[in-house]
């Protein structure tokens, strides 16, 4: 579980937000969750599975999430987590908290630089 | 509902969560073997990168838990678990936490019901007792520690005092309802006014007496209590207005009162109104009990205060008569000592209860070391285990917590099972209790005692688990994973805390063992003493009160009584029958006044008080009292009326040097009286119970002259007739003497139906009470402390095998080793007596109020039981030393 030092942590809330936007695309399971991250942070951010489960229980807790038992192409079960509408409230809600918040880092970091 | 759904959808969750990870790992395997990996070992690159599973699904569970509280649940768990794999343990254990908490709860409850609640009345804390004291009456104040009140004084209280809102008087007797079934004797309590609202509880049906009651002259009603009202009447709410005949005299009822309530402390069937005659009163008759209610802001000091002031104008009010000195009084010194009711109501019996509150807490301590013992036995066998774990990384605080929750929780369940032992204990507490134990009936386990046995119970837990935690949770020596098991013997220091142990509990058990044995000792001295009475248990008592109506003068009241007398001698196997004012210890006290004797000038006209008593013939003989010089009356002198009397022992040394010198001496009680000759000396007699002073007692015909000169007889309405039958007590002779009885007159109820044997009882009942307790708490300190001893020696020995196994080999005598192992327990208790001798010295010097006839430090006492008890430690320490010499040396030696 040794952590790559080469990726920084994430700051509290950011999984949170990218696993709802993610499932916001469409309904998925685990291990596709932590590929489509990878992926299209261009493998710039790594999720750790230690952080990404516990994450899931979470949001279940919360109802933004439902998990959904189902069939896997080899006749596996598997678990696929889909939104809820609670779940695209609360982003909805945090996509507008979070770019206020870049916008005012990217100020102050903009007159610390001039 | 979301909490519900938290802890009721978690299967659910949990399993959702497995097949998630199983997944994931399932296709990131797939992955690396589309990738050309072999199956084994992409699966294993797949779990490694994953991490650790069981450690990642603790987190996720998590998220639905309550993680301090279930990490709690999860010890408790292992609690149970490890005391369900010792089982002896676990029962020996709880048996004792049981046994020392049920014994803490039962007497906790009595100490709270009757020393700490507060009485049941309303403002409680105002009401006061009206207790005088009278230093100077001599006879009287040496045998009761109180002088009473006169009706006077009562007059004078209520006309001048500024300290009371109510005052009152009152006082137990008994009187003779007849018209409504059988005749019946029942207990009146005679009250003047001011006694109901002073104690302010109101009637649960009609009224309370009002001060027309109290006119002598009067409306003539009564109340009737609670119980009476249930019984007689069956508890008819129209009762109220009904008319009864009370001593031959109609009396209508104004009202009940409510049940559960008494007079202080007495039970009454039945309230009558004293209806003092104001205009007719002396300074003397001092035969009263007063109770009042302070005013607001009014203190204990200031209402004393005020009482002494009352003094001063009732002896300025009031005479004995013409030619007496009514400033007599000055000369007994008396003196307000008032006291709260409460003080009042308990009276001795709270140093009792202190002693036996005292002594159980001690037995509590006693159980707690032994507990804590074992515990410090099974965290011995843990240590490895708690070792490696500290070594792992955990916590001291996460060791303590595990070892003190085994110890709470076996001092809860112990709490409970005490609970349970406590209310068997009440039931045998108030079955034992002394019959006079103030406030019996209130007497309950109750939401405080609940509470006060499960605070006990967590104190205990706490307290005998401290110590294994003080020795193991901060032990980081990592010395400890080389294994004890290789030195040869256990360390010094593992073994003292247990020594110390021992030493605390003999020395306890001394304390409670000197203190049964002193109580003992006091038990087996009062029944040495010669109370004035021969075999006690054929002796049947009862009590006969003649009224006015049926016996209009004082002589046909002799007359009947003379006649019950014949009828009670010819039953079968009677074979005598006497009768007397007051029989011993049944707290009749007929009355008290001075006597002067012919030829002796007085120095002072304060002479000393004398009880008096008054015997009809063959009283003496039937009840076993011994004559010490002279005869008993005879009917003719009764009949005739002659001046003949009998005195005390004491009195006739007194008053003419010893019981042969005082036949046919003179004496009177007033100038105006023939001089009495004195005819007999009768042993003294223990009047008030066998550990308190014989008062001087002058002993009258049962018919007399009375105080205002010859001629005018008085006689005893109230006596009490004595049987002496080896069938005393049987139901057949009771049923036999009501018919002999009421052939002489069918309106005359029975009373106090007692053997002498139970009225004897009785008065010991406080030492008796006193000593069970005592000594069960003795013998189970002593049962204790020799299980702790045993424990220790055979743990001793059971550690000690290779160093056994060793000496043995080298050639040691198996006799000395023995020996060995029993010296060390008894210098254990050798240190354990000589502590607990000094401690039990200061607890004797505590319970001498409950000694009798034996010093505080008895000697014997002293010296029988450190002696038996070191005896004990050696028996305790040798059965288990006895197993050394069955080690054999090459076995012991290769057990590693």
């Amino acid at each position: 579980m040794a952590k790559n030092p080469a990726h920084r942590d994430l700051f509290p809330g950011a999984l949170e937000l990218m696993i709802l936007q993610s499932l916001r695309l469409k309904p998925m399971h685990g291990y596709a969750l932590v590929k489509h991250i990878k992926q299209v942070s261009g493998q710039l951010l790594q999720v750790e599975e230690g952080s990404l489960y516990p994450a899931l229980q979470r949001m279940l807790r919360e109802g933004w999430l439902e998990a959904e038992a189902g069939v896997s192409a080899k006749g596996r079960p598997t678990r696929i987590y889909r939104l809820t509408s609670a779940g695209l409230k609360h982003l909805e809600a945090e996509v507008v908290s979070f770019e206020k918040m870049f916008a005012g880092i990217t100020r102050v970091l903009a007159v610390a630089g001039a | 509902m979301r909490i519900l759904n938290r802890i009721f959808g978690r299967r659910r969750r949990y399993d959702d969560l497995s097949v998630s990870i199983d997944e994931h790992i399932d296709f990131r395997t797939e992955e690396l073997m589309d990738d050309g990996m072999p199956r084994t070992q992409a699966e294993q690159t797949a779990r490694r990168e994953f991490g650790n599973t069981a450690l990642i699904a603790q987190r996720s569970r998590e998220q639905w838990q309550w993680p301090a509280l279930e990490s709690i649940l999860i010890d408790l768990s292992l609690v149970f678990r490890r005391l369900r794999k010792s089982p002896g343990f676990a029962a020996a254990v709880l048996l004792t936490l049981a046994i020392g908490i049920g014994a803490n709860t039962a007497v906790f409850s009595v100490v709270n019901s009757v020393l700490i609640r507060p009485l049941p009345y309303p403002e409680p804390e105002q009401l006061v007792a009206l207790h005088l004291n009278a230093p100077g009456a001599a006879g009287l104040a040496e045998f009761r520690d109180e002088l009473r009140l006169s009706a006077s004084m009562y007059l004078t209280f209520v006309a001048h005092n500024r300290a009371f809102q109510a005052v009152g008087v009152w006082q137990a007797g008994t009187s003779s309802i007849t018209g409504l079934a059988k005749p019946e004797q029942v207990n009146t309590a005679l009250v003047s006014d001011g006694i109901l609202q002073t104690l302010g509880v109101p009637a649960t049906e009609g009224q309370w007496l009002t001060a027309a009651d109290q006119d002598a002259h009067g409306a003539r009603r009564v109340m009737l209590g609670y119980g009476y009202w249930q019984r007689r009447f069956g508890g008819d709410p129209h009762v109220v207005g009904r008319t009864i005949e009370v001593d031959g005299q109609p009396r209508e009822i104004a009202g009940v009162m409510p049940r559960g309530f008494k007079l202080v402390s007495y039970d009454f069937d039945l309230i009558v109104p004293l209806a003092f005659d104001k205009t007719n009163q002396s300074l003397a008759g001092f035969g009263y009990r007063g109770i009042a209610r302070l005013r607001p802001g009014v203190t204990m000091a200031d209402a004393d205060h005020d009482v002494a002031r009352l003094l001063n104008v009732w002896m300025d009010s009031w005479t004995n008569g013409p030619g007496t000195n009514p400033h007599f009084y000055l000369q007994w010194k008396i003196a307000p000592a008032l006291l709260p009711l409460k003080a009042q109501v308990v009276g001795s019996v709270g140093s009792v209860l202190w002693a036996v509150m005292g002594t159980i807490g001690v037995v509590m301590l006693i159980v707690c070391t032994n507990v804590a013992n074992l515990l410090l036995v099974r965290a011995d066998a843990r240590q490895q285990e708690l070792a490696v774990r500290s070594a792992l990384g955990a916590g001291r605080w996460r060791i303590a917590r595990e070892l003190l929750m085994e110890s709470v929780t076996l001092g809860l369940m112990g709490g409970v099972a005490g609970v349970g032992v406590a209310y068997a204990g009440l039931r045998l507490l108030t079955a034992i209790g002394p019959a006079n134990l103030p406030r019996l009936s209130e007497i309950s386990l109750d939401a405080s005692s609940i509470a006060f046995a499960l605070g006990v119970a967590v104190f205990a837990g706490l307290l005998f688990g401290s110590i294994p935690v003080l020795r193991y949770a901060r032990s980081r020596n990592s010395a400890l994973l080389l294994g004890t098991a290789r030195t040869a013997s256990a360390s010094r220091q593992r073994q003292r805390g247990r020594n110390i142990l021992v030493v605390a509990q003999v020395a306890m058990a001394l304390v409670l063992l000197v203190s049964a044995v002193l109580m003992i000792r006091t038990f087996i001295a009062l029944r040495g003493v010669d109370a004035g009475f021969a075999a006690p248990a054929s002796l049947q008592i009862m009590r006969i009160s003649i009224p006015d109506a049926l016996a209009p003068n004082p002589l046909s009241v002799v007359q009947m009584q003379a006649q019950i007398q014949q009828r009670l001698a010819a039953l079968p196997g009677v074979a005598s029958v006497g009768f007397t004012a007051a029989v011993p210890m049944s707290g009749a006290e007929p009355a008290w006044n001075q006597i002067f004797a012919e030829g002796k000038v007085e120095p002072s006209d304060n002479l000393p008080m004398r009880l008096f008593n008054y015997v009809g013939p063959g009283y003496l003989r039937t009840a076993g009292t011994r004559l010490m010089a002279g005869r008993e009356f005879t009917w003719d002198e009764v009949y005739g009326m002659r001046p003949v009397g009998m005195v005390s022992e004491s009195l006739a040394r007194e008053m003419w040097g010893s019981a042969g010198a005082a036949i046919g001496q003179h004496f009177k009680e007033f100038p105006s009286e023939p001089w009495y000759q004195v005819v007999g000396v009768v042993q003294d007699v223990r009047e008030n119970g066998v550990d308190q002073v014989s008062p001087a007692t002058v002993y009258w015909a049962p018919l007399q002259h009375d105080m205002y000169g010859p001629g005018v007889a008085g006689a005893r309405r109230t006596v009490y007739f004595a049987l002496r039958t080896s069938r005393a007590g049987r139901q057949q002779l009771i049923g036999e003497m009501e018919r002999a009885v009421w052939q002489v007159n069918p309106n005359l109820p029975l009373a106090s139906i007692q053997t002498m044997q139970e009225i004897y009882d009785e008065s010991m009942a406080r030492t008796s009470f006193t000593l069970v307790m005592l000594a069960m708490a003795g013998s189970m300190a002593l049962a204790l402390g020799v299980l702790g001893i045993y424990g220790v020696i055979s743990y001793a020995v059971a550690q000690r095998r290779r160093e056994i196994g060793i000496r043995m080999a080298l050639g040691a005598n198996r006799g000395e080793l023995a020996w060995m192992f029993v010296r060390s327990a008894l210098t254990l208790a050798g240190v354990g007596t000589a502590l607990g001798l000094a401690a039990a010295a200061a607890a004797a010097q505590l319970m001498r109020t409950l000694l009798f006839g034996i010093s505080p430090l008895d000697p014997l006492t002293f010296a029988v039981v450190p002696v038996a008890l070191l005896l004990a430690a050696a028996l305790a320490s040798y059965l288990p030393a006895r197993r050394t010499a069955a080690v054999d040396p090459v076995e012991a030696l290769r057990a590693e």
